[in-house]
């Protein structure tokens, strides 16, 4: 990695005090793949003694959409007088019935790409003969945003938009992947932005029933290497604790105007977590008072349904921090970023994706 | 995807307001973050500020973020 002056002395700081720290096999989860694609890029995997090794998880919120969640979405995009709107990171990842968005949107399915939830709701509001369906995808950094335009769409009267709901939440999917007897996880470098909504303190739940240490981190590659030399000191310790290490953005409380929001629109509920399955309590479900805006009640359509992966491929294993993707026998082999076979080789941040770019 | 970036909101209509990234203006909706002003520092992902910065924290983010984003096109995060 680049950098000189101060930071260098702070990065040579924070590498000798993992290698110090690391005196057996460890394995701690990085959780966000915004995280997984930092220390790829960096190379500070390379910096790190051979005994730590870190998982990435479930952290790519797109790879974890189900495949039929993606089926429904183009389904909707081929009706009549409607428009699937959606972040672009979900235009390539195949559904179910392995078709993509953008496949779809080139047989004449209407497909449009929008940066904010808002943008959608404008959309609504110039096209008022027209249904806009928003894929409503996400972890709690991005579920306040979409709870956001729901209720601006409601202010303004846009009866013709509506949310296909695909949200997770972090903090209990992370409790039940430590519970899984097939994984081990001694500590975890929490999601820096996820953090910023739900505060530090929504880790207090995780540290305490996994006994794993909590190091929320930003996305710098000193913060990243600060909060993993502050999760293997804890381990050496014995400690599990809820450390901030991106008090930047950070507060104990997250964000309260967001957390409200959430709460009067959504409601906790089970999720179907692609590759992984069904976790209770890591999903949301729309509110009944607000059911006019969610899509599936709306249309009819069914809840969604775990999918099986594509065949031989690994991202079950390696969202659940069993396995990292080299493991998988199709990485880099059947499987590449120009063909990829699973979610987290064409998700631009899934964590095939990373190993493949970076190594 | 939950990337998120630091601007600085040069004005407020309502609950949007428009905040500039690298000299380049913005709209972001501002309903997450009740208390923003003029002149605040506001994290920015997917079109909505998701918290507000002190001014020192928004400047080191904004460095560290521009390393970051080097080579990463077309993100979510995308103000
Ligand atoms: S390398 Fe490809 S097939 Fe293997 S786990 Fe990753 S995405 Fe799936």
């Amino acid at each position: 990695m680049t950098g000189a002056g101060p930071a260098r002395a702070r990065v040579d700081s924070a590498v000798a005090r993992i290698r110090e720290a690391v005196a057996r096999p460890l394995r701690i989860m990085e959780v966000c793949g915004t995280h997984t694609m930092a220390i790829g890029r960096h190379g500070l995997r390379s910096l790190f003694p051979s005994d730590l090794r870190l998982l990435s998880g479930p952290g790519c919120p797109v790879c974890v959409t189900p495949g039929s969640d993606i089926d429904q979405a183009i389904d909707l995009a081929r009706r009549p007088a409607t428009v699937l709107a959606t972040f672009g990171d979900m235009l390539r990842v195949p559904g179910a019935r392995r078709e993509t968005l953008d496949a779809a949107r080139a047989t004449g399915a209407r497909v449009r790409v929008v940066y904010s939830a808002l943008d959608a709701v404008e959309l609504a509001c110039a096209e008022p003969g027209s249904e806009i369906v928003f894929a409503g995808v996400g972890f709690e950094t991005t579920s306040p945003t979409i709870a956001a335009a729901m209720k601006s769409a409601r202010d303004r009267g846009a009866a013709n938009f509506s949310v296909l709901p695909s949200f997770k939440l972090v903090p209990p999917a992370m409790t039940a992947l430590c519970a899984a007897p097939d994984v081990r996880i001694e500590g975890f470098l929490c999601p820096g932005h996820v953090s910023a909504i739900i505060g530090t303190r929504a880790y207090a739940p995780v540290a305490a029933a996994a006994k794993v240490p909590c190091v929320v981190a930003g996305f710098d590659p000193l913060d990243i290497l600060e909060g993993v030399a502050g999760i293997v000191e804890q381990v050496r310790d014995g400690r599990h604790e809820v450390v901030n290490g991106y008090a930047r953005a950070v507060r104990e409380d997250g964000n309260p105007a967001a957390l409200a929001l959430l709460d009067e629109i959504f409601e906790v509920d089970d999720a179907a977590w692609r590759g992984i399955g069904v976790i209770p309590r890591t999903g949301l479900r729309v509110r009944d008072a607000w059911a006019a805006l969610d899509a599936r009640r709306r249309f009819g359509l069914p809840p969604p349904a775990p999918d099986d992966l594509p065949e031989g491929c690994s991202c079950g294993l390696v969202m659940r921090g069993v396995l990292v993707p080299p493991e998988c026998p199709l990485f880099g082999r059947a499987c590449t970023p120009a063909a990829p076979v699973g979610p987290c080789m064409v998700s631009s941040e899934g964590a095939c994706a990373a190993y493949h770019k970076y190594g | 995807m939950c990337l998120a970036i630091p601007g600085r909101l040069v004005r407020i209509e309502g609950d949007v307001g428009f905040a500039e990234f690298g000299g380049a203006e913005r709209r972001v909706g501002l309903m997450l973050v009740p208390g923003a002003r003029a002149g605040d520092w506001v994290l920015v992902h997917a079109g909505y500020a998701i918290q507000t910065l002190d001014e020192a924290e928004a400047l080191e983010s904004l460095r560290l973020f521009e390393e970051l984003l080097a080579d990463e096109p077309g993100a979510t995060g995308a103000p």
